[in-house]
């Protein structure tokens, strides 16, 4: 690829900004109409939260795909495989398999015994104050990181589909990312929110087939061909079918990949965004079927992606991804680009700005929810709040996260979106996962084990996060490693090695959970267990949903 | 992780008041139904899928993930043409995903639905006389 060419192609990106502008415009008015219409069904705490749980299983299926596969996922992992190959794949692999997790373990019995945030299945097994405020911590923690990482994945997607170069102007976009995300929140709540997802997904997973076998056509529908072709345009070679181009480099790196692993396959079953969904349905069977819905849609999806990685590859080629502003999260617009002018950029451009917006609301109503909810009517009113209160409290908190959402995504324009997620994967699978699957299933867990595991896992997977290599001590990384958030090469406090916390936080807060059970001299309570348990596996006295 | 250890504590006078408070009354009805036979059966039905079901899918998991950290060699050799082990390996993740969920799904409503809906109606019936 010569650099005229590369430029030509650059410049051509930057020269049809107006039909990007005008399916992006297209798609809000699109999405904003259904959050209006949702808004005249909002009327109790259980709308608003819950989507009133009158969602059937495909649609929380498909919404909860459309939450989870971000703007890491869809331009992120097809950017990680375009540029190193097979080892995307073994990241978009960790992302799929976690899962069963969820399947198997949490969707039906969380949905039998919470209401509405992940500290309620917490409370019914222990009714402790002080286990809701850990919990609502460790919610808010992990939906500010993964809104950080989306919000600085805006600032350049943006700045290479709209032609938005100058700093101002792209901050002026995330600013307006941020409104539109606080109005579907506030006019939409849960109803809205959830139908932006399933729009969304359903675009998404429309693009990224048609772009997939646009690509398989090229090489005569054979994978072996297409695979054949990346290779011989890579600078790798036949290595980028194999694994360890990314992490195969040291004896660190390889360690550092099995606590992504670990990170990614445990993370998913914590995350709150994710769980707060599953009180979207009437009962536990929609439950477990939205799940398997959304275990096909990232599944097939995640195929989809490594077609498109190596795609990009053969096509547009790692120099020219590597040349793009956003890197190797430009590489799936490059492609599409290639393939189909400035329509098919356009709708790819219009699919990765409408996954940032829906994932955006989400991760807000989330976060809203867990402080009015847990904080303010659980904590600090000490669970006297009147439910329209909490719902005030709800809307005033999704404006002051969007607002936060706004100022950290144009503080951190530029971080690599991919590695942000693997850290809120890390902190959610060490904080939220092991004090759940205690709560569920074990009889003698009390409320110290659950403080000691949140708070043990939060600190050591945040604390390891900022003494790690993420934070400072990699001013000037090797050729495809992140530079630290800290430039100053002078400045270095990383004595963990690891990028990620997972292989040391996540048995941690396990190990603590267990250790401040057995030495706790209060007794387990057993009649609250013998409740949990006869809930969690028939349903009893869970909130049905639906108006039927 | 298996929902099948009885509990060992003590109910002690405070946690009756509460959970009398918050189950309004039905404590003993829900400890009558965890003594019952058809909620053990129910139990260990559970237990018997969903922990053999973990415990292969995430062996299978760790064991592609640390052949291809360690034995990056291995998954380079040649199935045919350019599609080569690790690729077969991966795709075979998402095969056994696919699987685990569907079979878990067709098995739970027919062994695990028809059980636990007959323990919420002897529940819920219990509780509205």
């Amino acid at each position: 690829m010569t650099a005229a060419a590369a430029t030509g192609t650059l410049a051509a990106t930057v020269g049809t900004p107006a039909v990007n502008f005008v399916i992006f415009a297209f798609f809000v008015v699109l999405t904003l109409a259904i959050a209006i219409s949702a808004a005249g069904t909002n009327r109790s705490t259980t709308d608003y939260y819950a989507g009133g749980r009158a969602f059937t299983g495909w649609q929380n299926g498909i919404a909860i795909g459309g939450d989870y596969l971000s703007a890491a996922s869809f331009l992120g992992i097809a950017g990680i495989i375009a540029l190193s190959g097979y080892d995307g794949f073994l990241y978009s692999v960790g992302f799929l398999v976690g899962w069963l997790f969820v399947l198997m373990l949490v969707s039906e019995p969380f949905r039998n015994t919470g209401r509405y945030t992940v500290a309620d299945v917490l409370d019914l097994r222990l009714k402790a104050v002080p286990v809701r405020a850990a919990a609502a911590l460790s919610t808010l923690t992990i939906s500010l990181f993964y809104l950080l990482a989306q919000m600085a994945g805006a600032g350049a997607l943006v700045s290479l589909l709209l032609g938005v170069s100058n700093s101002a102007g792209q901050d002026i976009i995330v600013a307006v990312v941020g409104l539109l995300m606080i109005f579907y929140v506030l006019v939409g709540g849960m109803k809205g929110t959830t139908y932006v997802q399933i729009v969304k997904a359903t675009i998404l997973a429309a693009g990224a087939a048609v772009t997939t076998i646009w690509v398989l056509s090229k090489a005569g529908f054979s994978l072996s061909a297409l695979l054949h072709h990346a290779a011989a345009s890579s600078a790798a070679g036949k290595a980028v079918l194999g694994p360890g181009l990314e992490y195969g480099a040291n004896t660190v790196s390889k360690f550092d990949f099995i606590s992504l692993a670990i990170a990614l396959v445990f993370g998913t079953a914590g995350l709150p965004h994710v769980l707060m969904r599953l009180y979207t349905v009437p009962n536990a069977r929609e439950a477990r079927r939205s799940v398997v819905w959304t275990i096909w849609v990232v599944g097939l999806f995640y195929l989809c992606t490594l077609v498109l990685g190596f795609g990009a590859m053969w096509l547009v080629g790692g120099k020219q991804i590597l040349a793009a502003p956003g890197g190797g999260d430009s590489a799936v617009p490059l492609l599409a680009f290639k393939l189909g002018g400035t329509l098919l950029l356009g709708i790819v451009a219009a699919v990765a700005f409408a996954t940032i917006l829906a994932v955006v609301a989400g991760l807000t109503i989330t976060a809203s929810a867990c402080f009015a909810h847990d904080v303010y009517a659980g904590v600090l009113r000490g669970g006297e709040a009147e439910p329209g209160e909490e719902v005030r409290v709800a809307r005033i908190t999704a404006v002051v996260i969007g607002a936060v959402a706004v100022v950290g995504g144009i503080y951190a324009k530029g971080i690599n979106v991919a590695f942000l997620v693997g850290l809120a994967f890390a902190i959610a699978a060490s904080a939220n996962l092991p004090s759940i699957l205690y709560s569920l299933f074990w009889p003698r867990f009390t409320a110290r084990g659950a403080l000691w595991s949140i708070y043990g896992g939060l600190i050591s997977s945040v604390g390891l996060i900022i003494f790690s290599p993420v934070v400072s001590g990699q001013a000037h990384p090797a050729p495809g490693a992140t530079a630290s958030l800290i430039t100053d090469p002078h400045i270095n406090f990383a004595f963990f090695p690891l990028n990620n916390p997972g292989i040391v936080s996540i048995p941690l807060a396990f190990f603590l959970g267990w250790l401040g059970t057995v030495t706790d001299r209060q007794p387990a309570d057993s009649a609250r267990f013998a409740r949990m348990q006869v809930r969690a596996l028939t349903g009893v006295g869970a909130e049905r949903g639906g108006r039927s | 992780m298996v929902p099948n250890q009885s509990g060992r504590g003590s109910v002690t006078s405070t946690t009756t008041t509460q959970s009398a408070q918050s189950a309004r009354g039905s404590a003993s009805g829900y400890e009558a139904v965890r003594a019952s036979r058809d909620f053990w059966t129910l139990r260990r039905r559970f237990g018997s899928f969903v922990v053999p079901a973990c415990a292969l899918f995430i062996t299978w998991y760790f064991l592609f993930v640390i052949i291809a950290v360690f034995a990056p060699g291995f998954m380079r050799t040649s199935v045919f043409g350019d599609i080569n082990v690790g690729l077969c390996f991966g795709a075979l993740q998402f095969v056994s995903t696919f699987a685990i969920a569907v079979s878990y799904r067709r098995w739970a409503q027919r062994r695990l639905d028809p059980l636990s809906g007959r323990l919420r109606q002897r529940l819920e019936g219990g509780r509205r006389q």
